[in-house]
């Protein structure tokens, strides 16, 4: 990069001019990433977090793909999920949004109902009159353990706040038993028996391909405990926008590259015709023209990444940004293999300048 | 080495037809020294340069640089190019020089081209700065030096890869009639001590009083003076 990264320098306020851009571009892709991230957090990390590997769901028609707010299992359903082979643990969850008062203030929360000894709340377990919460929902409720909480007019005492940071459709999680949950989330009693109901069955399962046919049995349609987060209703919608506003802005920063490219090729074009007329051969001067693109776009790309860090530690804590190396490094590569594409579209017409230019003056 | 150009034929196409603007021109240039090509305008001086250096293809003919068949109709680009890198240095109407490159840079390039380390060719870069008389002005760009500076430098550049050819294209056409004498002074020395085969194509036969011969050319072929 002989010449490369004398242009560099001595053209740098065009150089600077693009690496600000793509250093802005890149943490806007960074942080929206990391957005995603964290608004899915918000939206699934009940489901994601459970100990759980499948999850079953009992649709009202079994053409309806799986929704937590729609799904309704009964006590059959997750007794005949215990006697399937392979299932170690069939467990009813219950998932009902609700308001929840404490003495001195109202919040959404998420109400999981489970049954005690279920082991699905983490590090620790919910007898009945008491209810469990998140972090979130303690502060939400400025409740503490041995206050009284109010769920669908159910009075229920704070047993204990764990620390696991869990919430669905955006409201902190608290958990009831399975019982006291039935006055919360319950949508009516069941036709056919007045047993209880929950929600969904949580599997724990050692590699069992008898989910479709117990499936078929029982009346349930089973997903993983992963592609369980699109049954959340806030998820799919958000998830599916913000990944779209990515990647468009992923093409953007390639155009954006292979315009700058393109425009700087053409006005060194009497150059190219120079150092070919000199006896610069193509590879070479390819070579040199993409390995200015990669160092302006690993620059950028770079700076842009590490700015992400420090700005969402800025951001006011109701941003729910979660900043990890998937959210950063991964988008950062994209950008980086984008834009040399654009780029190596923008110098490949190196091998179209005529090196006979050469000879006609300036 | 001595330069042979061997019926060398260039046809352009123009539109429908075809335009003939080398025809059949034979020329040998003996190394060291310095033939000048003259001509009206138009008569196909450049482009009969642009063959010898392998920038087009003759459409019929061959160029030899010693016993070596350099350019004939079939070379390749890639092949052409490697020629011109290593055998042939060449001096355009304009300068050409590149902007962001000093003038020692310029040099200095040639050796990168080679896959070389630049500073192998210091001395000898500096050593030519220094014959054509801009040594002094080694670390500047040429934005920060005059048009009779930069024409020195593109001609030091030009023999910087100790070509057997160095072929020029109007030297002097930017110059006053002083210095322009100067100029074609300056290249059949470096021709003579470097032992390059020299053509040197200009529209001004009073600066040529230095030259060792003069060829004529007129609508695309040859007449010896
Ligand atoms: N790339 C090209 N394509 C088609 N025709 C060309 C091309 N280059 C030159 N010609 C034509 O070839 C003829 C010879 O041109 P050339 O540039 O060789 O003349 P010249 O003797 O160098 O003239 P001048 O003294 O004005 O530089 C002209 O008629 C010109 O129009
Ligand atoms: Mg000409």
């Amino acid at each position: 990069m002989f010449v490369a990264l004398r242009d560099l320098k001595n053209a740098r306020g065009r150089f600077v001019l693009m690496s600000v851009v793509i250093i802005l571009i890149t943490f806007l892709v960074t942080f929206l990433s990391s957005l995603t991230a964290g608004l899915a957090r918000e939206s699934t990390s009940a489901v994601t977090d459970l100990p759980s590997d499948h999850l079953a769901f009992s649709m009202p028609s079994a053409d309806d793909s799986p929704e937590f707010t729609a799904s309704r299992v009964t006590a059959d359903q997750w007794t005949g999920w215990e006697d399937v082979d392979g299932v170690e643990s069939a467990d009813p969850l219950g998932v009902a949004t609700t308001r929840a008062e404490s003495a001195s203030t109202t919040a959404g929360v998420t109400a999981l109902g489970v049954e005690p000894g279920s082991g699905l709340v983490p590090g620790g377990d919910v007898a009945s009159g008491e209810v469990v919460l998140t972090p979130g929902a303690a502060a939400d409720l400025d409740a503490e353990v041995g206050d009284a909480v109010t769920m669908g007019g159910s009075d229920l005492t704070v047993a204990a706040v764990v620390d696991a940071d869990e919430s669905f459709s955006h409201s902190p999680v608290v958990w009831t038993t399975l019982d006291d949950w039935q006055a919360i989330g319950a949508r009516g009693a069941t036709g056919e028996s007045d047993g209880p109901v929950a929600s969904v069955v949580a599997l724990s399962s050692s590699g069992t391909d008898a989910f479709a046919t117990a499936d078929a049995d029982l009346g349930t349609t089973t997903v993983t405990t992963s592609d369980a987060r699109s049954a959340v209703p806030s998820f799919a919608g958000e998830n599916l926008s913000l990944t779209t506003m990515q990647l468009f802005l992923l093409v953007i920063s390639a155009l954006v590259v292979g315009a700058f490219f393109t425009v700087w090729t053409i006005s060194r074009s009497a150059d190219i015709a120079v150092l070919k007329a000199l006896g610069a051969s193509t590879p070479y001067l390819l070579k040199d023209a993409l390995g200015q693109a990669a160092l302006v776009l690993t620059g950028g790309v770079a700076v842009g990444t590490g700015l992400t860090v420090p700005g969402a530690a800025v951001l006011p804590a109701a941003v729910p940004v979660s900043v990890s190396w998937s959210t950063t490094l991964v988008p950062a590569v994209a950008l980086v293999v984008l834009g040399l594409v654009g780029a190596a579209v923008s110098v490949a017409r190196i091998t179209r300048v005529d090196p006979h230019a050469a000879l006609a003056a300036h | 080495m001595d330069l042979h150009l061997e019926h060398v034929t260039l046809v352009y196409p123009d539109g429908e037809s075809t335009l003939t603007a080398v025809d059949d021109v034979s020329l040998t240039v003996p190394a060291g020294t310095t033939t000048a090509l003259l001509g009206p305008s138009g008569a196909g001086k450049s482009s009969l340069l642009a063959v010898a250096a392998g920038l087009t293809a003759p459409s019929w003919g061959q160029v030899r640089i010693g016993e070596s068949v350099v350019f004939e109709p079939t070379t390749s680009v890639a092949d052409a190019t490697r020629v011109r890198r290593d055998r042939i240095g060449m001096v355009f109407q304009a300068p050409q020089l590149l902007g962001s490159l000093t003038a020692l840079e310029q040099l200095e390039l040639h050796a990168h081209l080679r896959g070389e380390k630049p500073a192998s060719l210091r001395d000898r870069s500096l050593e030519l700065l220094d014959a054509v008389g801009v040594v002094d002005h080694a670390a500047k760009r040429p934005a920060q030096l005059s048009g009779g500076q930069r024409q020195r430098i593109a001609i030091a550049r030009a023999l910087v890869g100790e070509p057997d050819v160095l072929l020029v294209d109007e030297p002097t056409s930017a110059l006053d009639h002083e210095r322009g004498v100067q100029v074609v002074e300056l290249i059949t020395g470096l021709a003579r001590s470097t032992g390059a085969a020299t053509v040197l194509v200009s529209h001004d036969s009073s600066t040529l009083a230095s030259v060792d011969a003069t060829v004529q050319m007129v609508d695309a072929r040859l007449d010896s003076v």
